[in-house]
């Protein structure tokens, strides 16, 4: 097995999911950097690790960098051969603490198969925010209160700033959907140099919903197009999953004990019309209806 | 073959001999020629099976050293200072891992204020953190103490930094006799790492431990540091009989009063104690600490001077501290005497005088030696 025995994360975890995925699609063939976070902690403890393949953890922040020393090292010592280079990493190791060495590891085209694991806050120290959080959410460190309605900012665009750098290979994929994410996987690795892959991964524990759910949260953030799931090839769009009929955005938020207060809160309504806003900016940004 | 050259191609020409697989480094002044020298041979070819990566940052620059080490790469960065201390997360986290990455450090003040001059206060500031530290004296000890080190950091697995002086020896002229290729490969064998990351043997490299298994690890840690002092010796000995002996953990000469200090500090302290006729001691390996190789030199002296080029602040020089601890149970004097801090020239005036203090009884338990008059301000 390559992900799984042993491994202690909570009930309905989306990252078991999108990590066993990954692996299998490549075979096992995967040199694994994972940062501190989540999957860390509930995979790498001493004596009982749950990776079946070369694993390293060295730092909340510097994932790509140790990445890109692998994949340095299997060059120069003639075994690049020998397998990939794939980094798990949280969305608070991707796009806040660690984002200054994705960036530096994107601007050398590293050959590299990055993979940011979205629940969109820093579940491991017990949901506070981070850039991917919602505008809306509730989060400990952005408390729902009498005056301010949960987090404020809008979503820091981690595509965006992954084409930016001229990266081959830039997708999203969610943990709704297996099928693409192997694909994806199995796409990625074709292209040589720095490959980014950002999966949606609905936390039942931090998000406040029942652990049996964690699927169907996941596609209903894909059928708002609150997530849109996309394929970028050399900086042009290939492919997006259209959207047969694209829901309201209150079908996503209303199962989530995170959004809860916007129904209540005299500025909830505001809020919601902005949610609806950004998923129709993405459904027209991307073709998704 | 004896050139004029200047200290950080003293070190860069010797890294290229023990041919690392993956050079990473980020400008930092007085480091920068080191690197800038490294990169210039990579453009030309001139270094084999080997990778100069340019980093963002030294955290950078040591995080991708991490990688390389823990696949089996040889690995080389320089820094100092402010990129000493951004590196140090990545640094202790190697130190934890066991990954034998190489330093030099080309030791520079820290901010605030900002200071681009040399003391020591950057390193000494890593010393709790796993890493085996090594003082050099001049260029052509540090020309010669790289192929050791990395015999050093590969026979005992820790991250194995050497402590050069900035500016003092960085950038200084020197003639030294430059180390040849057969000779290197004559003492150090290519890198075989024990263990490593690979598809074959998929192992887990940093994990974490609970309570019931982390203290045995830094145990282990201790007790291997503690060892390492005989590996040390051991190949400081073996360089003895190839090329030149430069002495054991620590460099000694016998005397009623003796002098103590560690990098290029040691040139002039010899100098002062031939003059006056006095004792010194030279500490080449900082960490491990050679406890017992100090307290049976210093024991019967009557006293013992120490220059410090760093402060633990609210309590006094940090060498002095160790040496203080060495000394616990014996009899003679310890006087700190706090010179050189940001660059401070400390001429052998400043050291003489510290001495007559000493020897006149006018001496404190420690001083800042070369203030000048300033107007301080109160908070
Ligand atoms: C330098 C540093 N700062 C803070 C922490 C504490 N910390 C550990 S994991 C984590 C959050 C992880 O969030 P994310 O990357 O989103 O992963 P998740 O646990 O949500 O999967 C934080 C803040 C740390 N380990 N290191
Ligand atoms: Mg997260």
């Amino acid at each position: 097995m390559f992900f799984g025995k042993g491994h202690s994360a909570c009930y309905g975890c989306p990252l078991p999911i999108a990590v066993r995925n990954v692996l299998e699609a490549l075979d096992g063939r995967c040199f694994v950097v994972n940062p501190t976070g989540c999957l860390e902690v509930t995979s790498s403890q001493y004596g009982r690790s749950a990776w079946g393949v070369p694993y390293i953890h060295s730092t909340f922040e510097n994932a790509p960098s140790v990445a890109s020393g692998i994949s340095y090292a299997l060059e120069v010592l003639g075994r690049e051969n020998e397998g990939y280079v794939v980094v798990f990493a949280g969305d608070g190791a991707t796009a806040d603490i660690g984002v200054g060495y994705l960036s530096s590891m994107l601007h050398r085209n590293d050959n590299v198969l990055y993979i940011c694991l979205d629940n969109e806050a820093y579940q491991n120290t017990g949901n506070q925010q981070s850039s991917q959080t919602f505008l809306g959410a509730s989060t400990t460190t952005t408390p729902a209160g009498r005056v301010i309605p949960g987090k404020t900012l809008r979503r820091k665009d981690m595509i965006a700033f992954a084409l930016a750098h001229g990266t081959p290979y830039v997708a999203t994929s969610s943990i709704a959907f297996p099928r693409d994410l192997r694909r994806k996987a199995k796409r990625a690795v074709e292209f040589v140099g720095s490959k980014y892959i950002h999966v949606h991964c609905p936390c039942p524990t931090g998000w406040h919903f029942d652990p049996s759910k964690t699927v169907e949260v996941a596609r209903l953030a894909y059928e708002t197009a609150l997530f849109p799931i996309v394929e970028f090839e050399y900086g042009r769009l290939v492919r997006v999953k259209k959207i047969k009929r694209r829901k309201p955005v209150e079908e996503y938020l209303k199962v989530q004990g995170r959004f809860r207060h916007l129904f209540k809160h005299p500025e909830g309504g505001r809020i919601i019309s902005e949610l609806q806003r950004i998923a129709n900016e993405n459904a027209m940004r991307f073709g998704l209806d | 073959m004896r050139k004029v050259v200047r200290g950080f191609y003293a070190v860069a020409y010797s890294v290229k001999l023990c041919k690392p697989n993956v050079i990473c480094a980020y400008p930092i002044t007085p480091q920068t020629e080191i690197s800038e020298n490294l990169a210039e041979m990579y453009a030309n070819g001139e270094l084999e099976n080997c990778k100069y990566i340019t980093a963002e940052s030294e955290f950078e620059a040591a995080s991708i050293l991490v990688g390389a080490s823990a696949t089996g790469a040889r690995t080389f960065t320089a820094t100092c200072s402010q990129g000493l201390i951004l590196m140090s997360e990545v640094l202790i986290n190697a130190a934890g891992m066991r990954l034998p990455i190489v330093i030099v450090n080309t030791n520079r003040a820290l901010s605030a204020p900002l200071s681009i001059w040399n003391d020591l206060q950057d390193s000494m500031l890593l010393r709790d953190s796993g890493i085996i530290q090594i003082y050099v004296e001049d260029n052509q000890e540090v020309h010669e103490m790289i192929p050791q080190a990395y015999k050093i950091a590969e026979s005992t697995m820790f991250p194995t930094m050497i402590c050069m002086d900035g500016f003092k020896l960085t950038h200084a002229y020197e003639p030294i006799d430059l180390l040849d290729q057969e000779t290197v490969d004559g003492f150090l064998p290519p890198y075989e790492p024990p263990i490593k990351l690979s598809i074959d043997e998929p192992l887990t490299f940093g994990a974490y431990a609970p309570p019931h298994c982390y203290m045995e690890f830094r145990y282990k840690m201790h007790k291997d540091m503690l060892n390492a002092k005989n590996k040390i010796e051991d190949v400081f000995k073996e360089w003895g009989e190839i090329r030149r002996d430069w002495g054991g953990l620590i460099e000694f000469k016998e005397g009623k009063t003796v002098l103590v200090s560690l990098g290029s500090l040691v040139g002039t302290m010899k100098e002062v104690a031939k003059e006056m006729g006095l004792g010194y001691l030279k500490v080449r390996t900082y960490r491990p600490f050679p406890y017992d190789e100090i307290r049976e030199a210093l024991k019967d002296c009557d006293n013992v001077v120490v220059f410090d080029r760093a402060v633990s602040f609210g309590y006094e020089g940090v060498l002095t501290i160790d040496i203080r601890n060495a000394l616990y149970g014996e009899s003679p004097n310890v006087y700190s005497f706090i010179v050189g801090l940001g660059g401070r020239d400390v001429p052998k005036e400043v050291m003489e005088d510290c001495v007559s203090k000493v020897l006149s009884g006018r001496a404190e338990r420690y001083r800042f030696e070369g203030l000048k008059d300033f107007e301080e301000v109160t908070y």
